[in-house]
This record gives C-alpha cells, structure tokens and sequence, in this order.
C-alpha cells in the first residue's frame, strides 16, 4: 500500500501562544510539497510539531502516517513509524561519532538479535557518502561537532537515506548551502523519490525547488496554509514575491507569535 | 591525636609491625617517624569536603596472607583482572602481598618489579634513596600514617635507557573489611627509559560490611628524558573510603601521562599532582569518575610548574547521579621563572540528577609573566535538545541518554593507551551508570 500521510486540523502552541491554527495536509507516496512563505508564520513550528519537539504543545488535530495517529505517539516512536525531520540546526553531540549514532538508529529500527551487521553497515554508509560527495572521514567525527553549515545539512541527508523514512520532511535544508552543495543534496532526495515516500519541503527560497521539482506547493502565513498550487505557484512567488498573496487574501501581517 | 583509631598507630606498635616483616632497621624508624607525625598533624583538608567527617580511623587490623604461587588462586573477580599480564605482574591481597611476578627478559634488563616490602629487604640503597622523597611524611596526618602503616604496594625501577613495551600490572584487592589496606607505589624511572604501569584497586567486601579507610601514596619519579604513564582504576565497595595521594616528580624533558579512573562506590579523596621540575618536562593527566548513590567525592589534579618550556594538560570529566557530590579541583600553578610554559586545564561534570552535586573549580596560580594558561570548566545536564536529535532517528530516550553520557566521557575513555584498561573502564562505566 502506497504512504497516506494526512495532516488533520493541526493545531499548536510555544509558551503558550498559538502558532499553527489549522493545518491541513495530505501527502500520498510519491508526491512532493513544498512548502514555502516569509520568515515567522509558523513552517518550522510544523516540522518541529509533526516531530514532536518538547517545547511545541500540539492543541488540536490529528496526524495519520498509514492509519496510525503519530501525535500519540514519542518523538522515537513517530521516528521509527516512518516520519523523518532533516532539521534546520542538527544538534552537535560530542564523543559519539556519526557512525555510532547512525547504526544504533538503525538498529532501534530492528529487533534484539536482528541487528546490521557492522560490515553491511559501514558498506551502505559509505556507499551514501560517496554520492552525497562526503569525505569518508565524517564517519569517525563526533555527531555534527565543528561541521560546517553545509556538512551538517549533508549529514542530515545521509541520515535520511540510511534511515528509509516514509515520509520525509525538510525544514529549510537549502539554507547556508551553497549552490553545489545544494544540488548534491537535491540529487540525494531525487534518488529518495519514490511511489512508497511523501516528501515535504519547507523553505523560503524557491531556489531549491529548480532541482527538486515539487508537485504541489502551498504558501503558509499567519500559522495557516493560505494558498496552494502547482509548481508555478513558486515561480510566481520567486518572481513578483508573497506581496501579491497577500493583497489577493488581505493579509496586512503575514507573521504569528511575533513579539 | 583526635580520632581513636581502630588499631593503635604508635612507636610500639609499628616498630613490632616493621620487625615482625623484618624490615631493615633504617625503614623502622621512618615507620616510627610517620606514627609519631600523625600524632600531631592534621587530615588534610580539601576544598568544600570535609574528610574529617568520613569514619577515618577504621584503618582495621594488620593481617597477614599466604602466598599464591598463582592469580588463578584468586577469587575470579580478582584474577580476570590480572589475567593477560605477561610483562610482570604484583598482587596484594588485605594487608600483604601475596604475589609477584617480572618476565625473565626484564629482570635481565635490571629492571626491579616487584612489592615495596621485599625491595625494601632486597633493594634498600635505591628504596631509601626515593621513599617519601616525593610525598614527604609530615605533610600531613594521612601522609604520616600512611608512611607508618603502609602495606604490600609496589616498587618498580626501570633502569636507563630501559624501554618496556608491555604494561607491567598490580593488582590490590580486599576481600577482608577488617584488615589495613594500605598500598605503598614506588616507582623509579631512569634517564632515557619507559614504562607504562597499569593497576586495579577493588574490594569484595559482601553486604553490610564494616567501614575501612584505604589509604595510599603513589611516588613517581621520572628522571630525564624518562616516560611514565600510570594508569589505575580504582572501584571498591561503598564501605570503603578510599584516600589516595598520587604524585609525580618530573626532571629534563621527562614525560608523565596519568589515567586515572575513579569509579569507586564509597566516599573518595582522589589527588593527582605533577611537580615539573625540569625543563621541558610535560605532564598529562586525564581522569574520569562517576559518582552514584550518596558517595562524596574530592578530586583534586594539579601541576606545578618549576622547569623553562614546561607543559601540563588536565582534563576531568565527571558524571554524576542520585545524591552524589563531587568536588573537582584543577590547580594549575607556574612558579616564577618557568618561562615559556603553558598549562591547560579542562573540568566537566554532567549532572543527572537534581539531588547530584558536582563543583567544577578551576584555579590558575601564576608567579611568571612569560607563560601560557587555559582552563574550561562546566557543570551541566543532559541537553533536551540533544536527546530530541537522538529521539527523531528513532532512538529511544533510554538509549539517547546513555549515548551523550557515554559521549560526554569518549575524549577522555578514546585516549586510554592501553586497550586492556580501556575495556576494563567501560564495562565499569555502563554498571555504574547502570546500576
């Protein structure tokens, strides 16, 4: 059965202001949505929402990955579900090393008894590392420690093609890249594309979307998607900016929960 | 002297201990010496513990043990920890030494392993030429004490330009509660040689043992050019306290690197000190400890820095859970005219419990303009931000906790020289940190 990944009426709150007011998604195998808008209307709160980052309070709504509701479930379990966040900050985790960390996901994934073999495990993360264009020598690194922007974002890459996600969400994997590296992690998540994998794509820069062609994007203000549409949609939005959007809805502050 | 102890430390009775082990006459009256500056002198006093408060006196009774020709006749706890030791091997058990052991091509080398006690019969000249040279007996009641009742322990002299591959181990072991435990290490090593020296500290005492006060004194002393590394694991039951006093003397050029692994269950005064008299002399020490239940620990690393382009490094790292408290200390003092030196200095604890306490106290103590210093030191807890990370890729808290601690420790663990030990100190860590 192809993924059915279907954001219900998701609602959220930090510090007990409302960020997200109603979101409503649906994301089936195989596509890809992007989804885009200024800086401050609540696209990081979804991805750490869906997640299910400790500051976020989910108040309202439902999340189902194949019939399982994720919000009832822990961060680790909607992981192991098939839900996969490539974070916009990675956290550095000194003196584990990004191997010792990527094979103990792996194995949380597997049963007592039924973990990878350490020869298997090194041959497919080398092989991801090679087409990511990583050197080699990340493997042995502390867990993000002194990676550069861009490392970090390739790491979170690797992760996501080691780990096998069904639904993938990129909270603004594009920024602090450069526009190498930012093909070599497009090309990574087009080799990911498949009938079993929804993808979500945040981002504010429609730069991305030239190399990872979406099938919809919608434009998120005020904590609510306001707008979607085609692939065109985000060349309007690059060309002429979100001023248009906001005219056409009446939108005077595009933002949420800004001080 | 203030506190009774539960055997009385006086010209008697450690003149009738040295002569009943027919110790030479010169080793009598320092024993004698030491039981008469106890009398007078004062515990030491480390900073924010109060050892005083800890059952000092349960230093128990002096017993004796029979000889084992072999560590297999030991109780399995203790004989896997001597197991694999080819270059030469000492074994004491409660208060006597009980085996000893050198490879023929060593001892053919000149080089001497064996327990203080019997190098102190065989070798005399070269025991009394360095014994309490380094840790001096009237500096204070512990090193006083020590030096009357001081037990077993070890004596290895490398000669010059010796270098020996393999580590040379000891084992101190106390199955009896009731007995003195007081390890005594000697080691000498000449211009030109090295040596690394790797020992064990345990007990098996069962449950509701009585208290005893483990007391020992290391004295290192590396000559020019020499490099020493001392490596020493010490986990002993929570009825032991365990009070021990390492210090290295560092001459031209000399090398010390300490590992000290303080994963003991009882109250502990841990103090690592490196005097760098010679120019060029470099001294490293890492250690790492984990405090559990309502133990109080002081751990105290120090360098002085007497010689020109000297060098120390210190790193701590301390994890800490229940109610444990740990006082952790750096010292790094440069003496006027130890120029172009440089002495850094790092102290972390990880708290994992609001009922823990550990203190991080770095202090810098410089006489000399010309000099480099650094110092780091945190106190900190399990970072929620971290453990989410983990907790995305599908790793349970459980496990996402246990791996930032087990990070927090790898720089120190990771640079462990000998493989071995390096074993040994994790499967400690995960019980303890299990436990």
């Amino acid at each position: 059965m192809a993924t059915q990944f279907k954001i219900d009426g998701l609602k959220a709150a930090i510090e007990g202001k409302d960020i997200l007011k109603g979101i409503n998604l649906e994301i089936k195998g195989g596509e890809v949505h992007a989804i885009m808008g200024p800086n401050g209307t609540g696209k990081s709160t979804l991805a750490s929402a869906l997640m299910g980052h400790p500051k976020y309070e989910v108040t309202d709504g439902e999340v189902i990955l194949d019939g399982e509701n994720l919000l009832e479930m822990g961060v680790d379990e909607r992981a192991r579900a098939g839900l996969f966040l490539g974070m916009q900050y990675p956290s550095e985790i000194s003196g584990v090393t990004n191997s010792d960390f990527l094979r103990s996901a792996i194995n949380a994934r597997r049963e007592e008894g039924k973990e990878i073999s350490l020869i298997k495990f090194i041959r497919q993360m080398e092989g991801k590392m090679k087409e990511l264009e990583m050197n080699p020598e990340f493997a042995h690194r502390y867990l993000n420690e002194g990676f550069s922007g861009g490392e970090k974002k390739r790491n979170e890459i690797l992760q996501m093609m080691m780990l096998d996600p069904k639904i993938v969400v990129l909270d603004e994997i594009d920024s602090g890249l450069d526009i190498d590296a930012l093909k070599i992690v497009a090309n990574g998540v087009n080799a990911m594309r498949s009938e079993d994998r929804g993808f979500l794509i945040i981002t504010h820069y429609q730069r991305l979307l030239n190399y990872i062609k979406p099938d919809f994007v919608h434009v998120m203000m005020q904590g609510r998607i306001v707008k979607s549409g085609g692939p065109e949609l985000a060349e309007r939005l690059e060309n002429e900016g979100y001023d248009w959007v906001k005219d056409e809805l009446g939108i005077v502050d595009e933002t949420v929960g800004q001080v | 002297m203030s506190t009774q102890l539960s055997t009385p430390v006086n010209r008697q009775t450690v003149s009738a201990l040295s002569q009943s082990k027919g110790e030479p006459a010169w080793l009598e009256e320092l024993r004698i010496k030491g039981a008469e500056l106890a009398e007078t002198l004062e515990w030491p006093t480390p900073e924010k513990v109060r050892i005083s408060r800890w059952n000092l006196a349960a230093i128990g009774n002096h017993t004796s043990q029979t000889r084992i020709s072999s560590v297999s006749e030991l109780p399995s706890s203790a004989s896997e920890l001597a197991a694999g030791a080819q270059a030469g091997l000492v074994v004491q058990r409660n208060s006597t030494s009980v085996h000893s052991q050198l490879s023929a091509e060593l001892a053919a080398k000149g080089v001497i392993f064996t327990d203080l006690e019997t190098a102190a019969r065989e070798h005399g000249d070269l025991v009394q030429k360095y014994l309490f040279q380094v840790v001096p007996q009237d500096e204070n009641k512990l090193t006083a004490l020590q030096s009357a009742i001081w037990n077993g322990g070890v004596f290895l002299y490398v000669p010059k330009n010796v270098e020996i591959e393999l580590p040379l181990q000891a084992l101190f072991y106390s199955d009896d509660a009731g007995a003195v435990f007081a390890p005594r290490v000697l080691l000498v090593a000449e211009n030109h040689s090295r040596v690394t020296y790797v020992d064990n500290v345990v007990s098996e005492h069962g449950e509701g043992a009585e208290s005893l006060a483990k007391q020992s004194i290391v004295e290192v002393i590396v000559k020019p050019g020499a490099h020493v590394r001392y490596a020493t694991v010490h986990h002993m039951s929570a009825n032991v306290i365990d009070l021990t006093v390492r210090r290295a003397v560092v001459e031209n050029d000399g090398i010390i690197e300490w590992v000290i692994g303080d994963l003991h269950d009882g109250h502990t005064m841990s103090d690592t000190q490196s005097l760098l008299k010679g120019k060029g002399a470099n001294s490293d020490a890492k250690v790492i400890s984990i405090g559990t239940n309502s133990q109080q620990m002081s751990l105290t690393t120090g360098a002085v820095h007497f010689g020109r382009n000297t060098e120390s490094s210190m790193v701590t790292r301390a994890v800490m859970k229940d109610q444990a408290t740990a006082i952790i200390n750096g010292i790094t003092k440069i003496e006027k005219g130890a120029t172009k030196s440089n002495g850094v200095q790092a102290e972390k604890v990880l708290m994992l419990s609001p009922k823990a306490r550990g203190d991080a106290n770095p202090i810098l103590l410089i006489d000399e303009d010309d000099v480099k210093a650094g110092h780091a030191a945190s106190v900190g807890q399990v970072n929620p931000e971290q453990v989410y990370y983990l907790m995305s890729r599908g790793i349970s808290k459980k496990d996402a906790e246990r791996l930032i601690i087990h990070g927090f420790l790898a720089p120190v663990v990771s640079e462990i020289p000998i493989d071995a030990v390096k074993e040994q100190l994790q499967r400690l860590l995960e019980r303890k940190l299990e436990g």
